[in-house]
């Protein structure tokens, strides 16, 4: 088992190192030119070649890839990630600023997301092929077919129309205010934990289904337990573990949607700052960006293949 | 067990090979019968399909002319779903963003799954060193969300149709490429390709004869699944400005936000171009849903 994790932490650095250098290359190699970009034109022949190499070297564009390369991942490695070409800040600062809300959103929106999923998961596969069930699976297809940039804009209509309800201005921390944070968050979680909870409302019914042909539960009914217990003791606790699967692999999902909803609501959180990073080309905060995205989700897979490890007593790795 | 992904193995196991047979019709009735909402999801598909091809007999305005008298009017027998700010009929912008988004979900998707199946195909196959390559190289893609890949890569290459469809196309590589690996590496072992193998079938003629009549089947589930996926992202990218450019009038730039201070006092600027999104989605994941369960015998029944 040691052996196993310790494999498994190992074996996370190529990846994110493949990440980092796969939106490096992207950057580099594309034609899209960000020095052009910031005398704003999109031909060459248009502007002032000294102007042009004068950023370049500013920016350090001017040398050759593998130094440029070079030196990006050795300050990345000391957690450096540069300064923005935009507001000439460091990346790090506005990382630090906005961590805290886009974080507090995603643990919101897993929350939500799996409190709502596993209810309309379980009710659905103890009464298949019923009205209930088909309801179930409607509201989790919908889930996934909706726009979630849609759905926030209807919210926010039908909150401003119906409750005077404002986009949140500022943000207080969770253990500061908890009811002004609830307030400001609990709308784009929803957004977001609705996919969610689709994604896993429909691993469960699947898994529970499958769980509750199994032998065990035969006998757990035949000895004359009540149908709670057979279901909530016996069939989903075994039922429960592709669920965290996928929800593992949906937190990928996540991530892209928090983009899009933090920009429907003005939050400024991470998702804002990379859609703002892209439109600018700012290399340093894009590479910052993905590079903290990528780390997350390596994280949450290797923790996700633990659980299973730890879970699962049938499954040991040596 | 591997890297990033190996979790996902639930959602990988390899769909036992199904042919498709050639009496169709018994076939779609059977489907029918046994698949309502996976029909209804594939008779809407059809239908998008349909006002795709036959937009510009179907759109009762020329999309992109401005009519400044009748701006921002609510849905009348004139305008059925009423007008935006610049007057334009929203019914018949609809209506031609069918087409476009249609174009663009069709042809990402294909692109996209059909590389990285025929990726998965020589991966799965030939093992070893090109297993690991091409493998790494999919455990890497999988850190990155679609959306944010798609969004760098078009800012890189310059707004333009084709560039959408390569943006949307590439995060849609891995995916295909783990499902037909792992359906790949469980026929590479059954008697006929061994047979195949024993009477000195080259690589190639294996692949193309053997292996690539057995993966279609998963390959098309994959690929119905994706284009409910690439059908959103294409909004999304639109709705964050980096779609199609103008003036091909596109369902997710109809809902940017610049339209928000109207969306209040005109609410059918945000409804129908969203009901379309939506729309076409659920009846490509639908469809996509029964499709996989009606091919995959392991959940059949279900």
């Amino acid at each position: 088992m040691h052996t196993y994790i310790l494999r498994r932490i190992l074996l996370m650095f190529p990846t994110l190192l493949g990440a980092v250098t796969l939106i490096f290359l992207l950057m580099r190699l594309l034609p899209g030119d960000v020095a052009l970009y910031m005398l704003g034109s999109s031909e060459s022949s248009e502007v002032n070649v000294a102007a042009l190499q004068q950023i370049r070297q500013e920016l350090g564009l001017d040398k050759p890839l593998i130094v440029q390369y070079g030196s990006w991942l050795w300050s990345a490695a000391l957690l450096d990630f540069g300064n923005s070409y935009w507001t000439r800040q460091p990346v790090v600062e506005e990382l630090k600023r906005r961590y805290p809300m886009t974080a507090n959103l995603a643990v919101l929106s897993l929350a939500l997301g799996t409190l709502i999923a596993i209810p309309i998961g379980v009710l659905s596969a103890v009464r298949q092929d019923t009205l209930i069930d088909y309801a179930a699976r409607v509201f989790v297809i919908a889930g996934l077919s909706i726009p979630n940039f849609w759905l926030s804009i209807l919210l926010i209509l039908g909150l401003v129309h119906y409750f005077n309800w404002l986009p949140p201005l500022d943000y207080a921390p969770f253990w500061v205010d908890p009811w002004l944070n609830l307030k400001q968050l609990i709308f784009p979680a929803l957004i977001t934990g609705y996919r969610l909870s689709a994604v896993g409302a429909r691993m469960t019914r699947s898994s529970l289904l499958e769980v509750l042909r199994d032998d065990f539960v035969r006998t757990a009914r035949a000895k004359g337990l009540r149908e709670q217990i057979v279901i909530f003791r016996h069939a989903l606790r075994n039922a429960l573990l592709p669920v965290i699967t996928i929800i593992g692999v949906e937190l990928l999902v996540l991530f892209g949607g928090l983009v899009v909803v933090e920009t429907v609501f003005t939050i400024p959180g991470i998702g804002r700052f990379l859609v703002d990073a892209i439109l600018h080309r700012d290399y340093p905060s894009i590479q910052a960006l993905v590079f903290v995205f990528a780390v997350f989700v390596v994280g949450v897979n290797l923790l996700v293949d633990l659980t299973y490890a730890i879970l699962d007593p049938r499954i040991r790795y040596t | 067990m591997r890297l990033t992904g190996t979790n996902v193995d639930v959602l990988q196991r390899p769909l036992p090979q199904v042919r498709l047979h050639p009496e169709l019709w018994r076939q779609v009735i059977r489907f029918i019968l046994r698949k309502p909402l996976g029909a209804v999801g594939g008779l809407l598909l059809l239908i998008f399909m349909v006002v795709a091809v036959f937009a510009p007999l179907l759109a009762t305005h020329d999309p992109d002319l401005n009519n400044y008298r009748a701006r921002i009017s609510a849905p009348s027998a004139q305008h059925w779903f009423g007008t935006d700010d610049f007057g334009r009929d929203i019914y018949s912008r609809v209506i031609h963003g069918t087409r476009l988004s249609m174009y663009v979900g069709v042809f990402s998707t294909l692109l996209g799954t059909a590389i990285g199946a025929l990726a998965g195909l020589v991966s799965g196959f030939w093992g070893g060193r090109v297993d690991q390559v091409i493998q790494r190289c999919a455990d890497v893609m999988f850190t990155i969300p679609g959306l944010v890949l798609a969004m760098v890569i078009v800012t890189m290459l310059g707004p333009s149709m084709l560039n959408v469809i390569l943006a949307i196309a590439i995060p849609r590589l891995p995916n295909a490429n783990r499902v037909i690996r792992a359906t790949v590496l469980a026929v590479k072992e059954s008697p006929y390709v061994e047979a195949a193998r024993a009477i000195g079938c080259s690589a190639g003629r294996i692949m193309w004869r053997h292996l690539l009549p057995n993966v279609m089947a998963p390959y098309i589930v994959v690929a119905t699944a994706s284009l409910g996926s690439a059908i959103l992202v294409e909004a999304s990218l639109s709705f964050l400005g980096l779609g199609v450019p103008p003036p091909a009038p596109s369902w997710g730039r109809m809902l940017s936000l610049e339209g928000m201070r109207y969306f209040e006092t005109a609410p059918w600027m945000a409804i129908f171009p969203g009901l379309f999104i939506s729309g076409a989605v659920f009846g490509a994941n639908l469809f996509g849903d029964a499709l996989r369960d009606i091919l995959d015998p392991k959940l059949r029944g279900r």
